[in-house]
């Protein structure tokens, strides 16, 4: 029992913190809490699957398409919508929201339910580690996980849009005035944010199939990661993901199926509640309470 | 005979703020006649509507009231995402009296009232010092946690929820209970926002430091807010519970919480007229576009978007400042 919670619980922090990197990405450049990340993220599985069974192209074609689609869906939201309301957090919030609602329900009015919706795994094989048989996919999710990590943090220190990014969310008026388009890089930040929201979706998705209520479950990960970790902290949130991975594992196999969804609700209020800019947050202690 | 146009709102405004001498039934049908349309209008609109319709209004009222629930703590500076906590509080409570002592709904409604907003204080009495986007975060999750509770511990009938609750006498009486009770809680809470005690609420708003600066106990209003606000919203609940003869989970549903936010950008925030008058309009909207399916929600979430980009300040503000910038002509003394 002991050993297969162990390694499940791994993959499991690793989905988790695979969930959180866009909206954490997007939020620690532009100060944007996209609240239609769980849409994007159901849209570009959806968008796969469209591409894929009715479009017929390559599994791979399909994949990259969607992916860019979502990209685009993300730098079009940020220049229409979020772009005009910046820096209010509450009609951000509002707004943002109002995209992800918008998107789900088109999808489920559209007749996206059902047990075929689901996207073919990348290898259809299972190892074993030690005495524990795992599949194949989630293989792939751990080391597409870790890629993605690495990447990201090559691409913020490495690039030249990666070190744009860093100096909006440390000055965006210094950054200005140093000739950096804040507005068409935050776009991008956004647009990031969805294609990492995208690729987290073609990847988890082919372990169950694609419902749109599980786009709100997605982003309540999301934010229970990120809050934990500390918004806009990459350490932090694979710190908090793997922290709620494995609450979130034990909580299934010693507890009860009922309660996992308790775990992630439970550690925002914790958290909230102890220390509200998370546990690597560097926020003001003043800004968060009085 | 030179005339010039002349803004009717001055000589009202300068001779009505502060002592009463309004001089003609004109000048006091200029201020009586935006506080009697509410009134006179829900009361008309009661007798003229077809029994469906009917049945819309009362849910308007009831989102009317979470609304100006959710605009009372916005005032105070307590951005909610999650009126549904006040909303299924006072529904469970409620619900559950009923079911196990069998109370009668005017016992119930008051009693619902009282404790949910007691009890929603209480709830949120360890985060009162979260400032911003953190309370909002704990306002959001409570509602959904609460959820879960419930459905993993199967407590007060679980999934299924409680049933065959007791229904209030006649449909005129469901009518009339919730129609008073937002009316006076919309006068009622105006008044109080614009007393003393509202001012130092506002000006928690504004600068919660300055108003500690003044020896002034925020922690201790907050929770008045907390609890006048939760009230409120437990009323909606209770009521809305024997309304339907059922409590359930949906009651913790987003709905409740998403709805009410939704009519405050629409109708536009620190007025608590103008929340109402976003329930006013969002709710039926959402009504005549129920044909549509699940149609509804995607222009429903699309409403929210377009709004807070072209409106922010709402449709009150606007109608208000209309109001008091109506001219008339009238001859210039030579």
């Amino acid at each position: 029992m002991l050993p297969s919670t162990l390694v499940y619980g791994f993959a499991n922090s690793i989905i988790l913190a695979l969930v959180a990197l866009g909206f954490n990405l997007t939020f620690g450049i532009s100060g944007v809490a996209n609240f239609a990340y769980g849409a994007l993220y159901i849209l570009a599985g959806f968008a796969a699957w469209v591409l894929f069974n009715s479009a017929g192209l390559p599994y791979i074609l399909a994949v990259l398409f969607s992916v860019l689609l979502t990209a685009l869906a993300g730098a079009l939201m940020y220049r229409f919508v979020i772009l005009r309301i910046k820096g209010m957090v509450l009609s951000e919030v509002i707004a943002t929201f109002g995209i992800g609602l918008a998107i789900l329900e088109l999808l489920k009015y559209l007749g996206f339910i059902g047990y075929e919706y689901n996207l073919p795994v990348f290898m259809d094989f299972s190892i074993d580690i030690g005495q524990v048989t795992i599949d194949m996919q989630r293989i792939c999710i751990v080391i597409i996980g870790m890629g993605l990590t690495g990447f990201l943090w090559f691409f913020t220190h490495h690039t030249r849009t990666g070190l744009r990014f860093r100096a909006i969310a440390q000055d965006e008026r210094t950054a200005l005035s140093l000739g950096i388009n804040a507005d068409r890089v935050a776009a991008l930040s956004v647009s990031f944010g969805a294609a990492y929201a995208a690729i987290a979706a073609i990847v988890i998705l082919p372990l169950g199939t694609i419902t749109v209520e599980h786009g709100y479950d997605v982003l309540i990960n999301a934010l229970a990661v990120c809050i934990v970790g500390g918004l806009g902290s990459t350490g932090g949130v694979i710190f908090a993901s793997f922290l709620i991975g494995y609450a979130e594992t034990f909580t299934a196999a010693y507890i009860g199926s009922h309660w996992v969804m308790l775990v992630p609700l439970a550690a925002i209020l914790a958290i909230l509640v102890i220390k509200p800019s998370g546990i690597f947050g560097q926020q003001k202690e003043l800004e968060e309470r009085i | 005979m030179e005339r010039r146009r002349e803004r009717i709102d001055r000589g009202i405004k300068v001779r009505s703020e502060d002592i009463f001498a309004l001089c003609s039934w004109r000048e006091m049908l200029y201020l009586a006649f935006p506080r009697l349309l509410p009134i006179v209008g829900l009361i008309l609109l009661s007798f003229v509507l077809s029994i469906y319709w009917q049945k819309v209004l009362l849910s308007v009222s009831v989102f009317a009231l979470l609304a100006i629930s959710w605009d009372i703590l916005a005032q105070t500076g307590m951005i909610s995402l999650g009126q549904a906590l006040f909303f299924g509080m006072g529904a469970y409570l409620a619900g559950i009296m009923n079911h196990t002592w069998g109370l009668s709904p005017f016992i119930t409604i008051p009693v619902a009232t009282v404790s949910g907003g007691l009890f929603c204080t209480l709830l949120l009495l360890p985060v009162l010092r979260l400032r911003g986007i953190y309370f909002s975060m704990v306002t959001l999750v409570l509602p959904l946690m609460l959820v879960r509770i419930v459905e993993a511990t199967k407590i007060f009938g679980g999934t299924e929820g409680l049933s065959g609750l007791g229904a209030l006498p006649s449909r005129w009486v469901e009518l009339y209970t919730v129609i008073l009770a937002l009316l006076a809680a919309l006068f009622g809470l105006r008044r109080l926002m614009g007393s003393d005690f509202g001012l130092v609420l506002k000006g928690i708003n504004d600068n919660d430091r300055s108003v500690m600066n003044a020896g002034i106990n925020i922690y201790w209003f907050k929770a008045q807010a907390l609890f006048i606000a939760g009230s409120v919203g437990a009323f909606a609940g209770a009521y809305m519970t024997h309304v339907y003869m059922f409590v359930g989970m949906p009651v913790f549903a987003l709905d409740y919480s998403i709805l009410p936010i939704a009519a405050a950008v629409v109708g536009g925030t620190g007025t608590l007229a103008g929340p109402m008058l976003g329930a006013f309009i969002l709710v039926p909207l959402s009504e005549i576009l129920r044909g549509l399916g699940g149609l509804r929600i995607v222009f429903y979430g699309l409403f929210l978007v377009v709004f807070t980009i072209a409106l922010p300040e709402g449709i009150f503000h606007y109608i208000c400042r209309k109001y008091q910038q109506f001219e008339r002509w009238v001859e210039v003394e030579t």
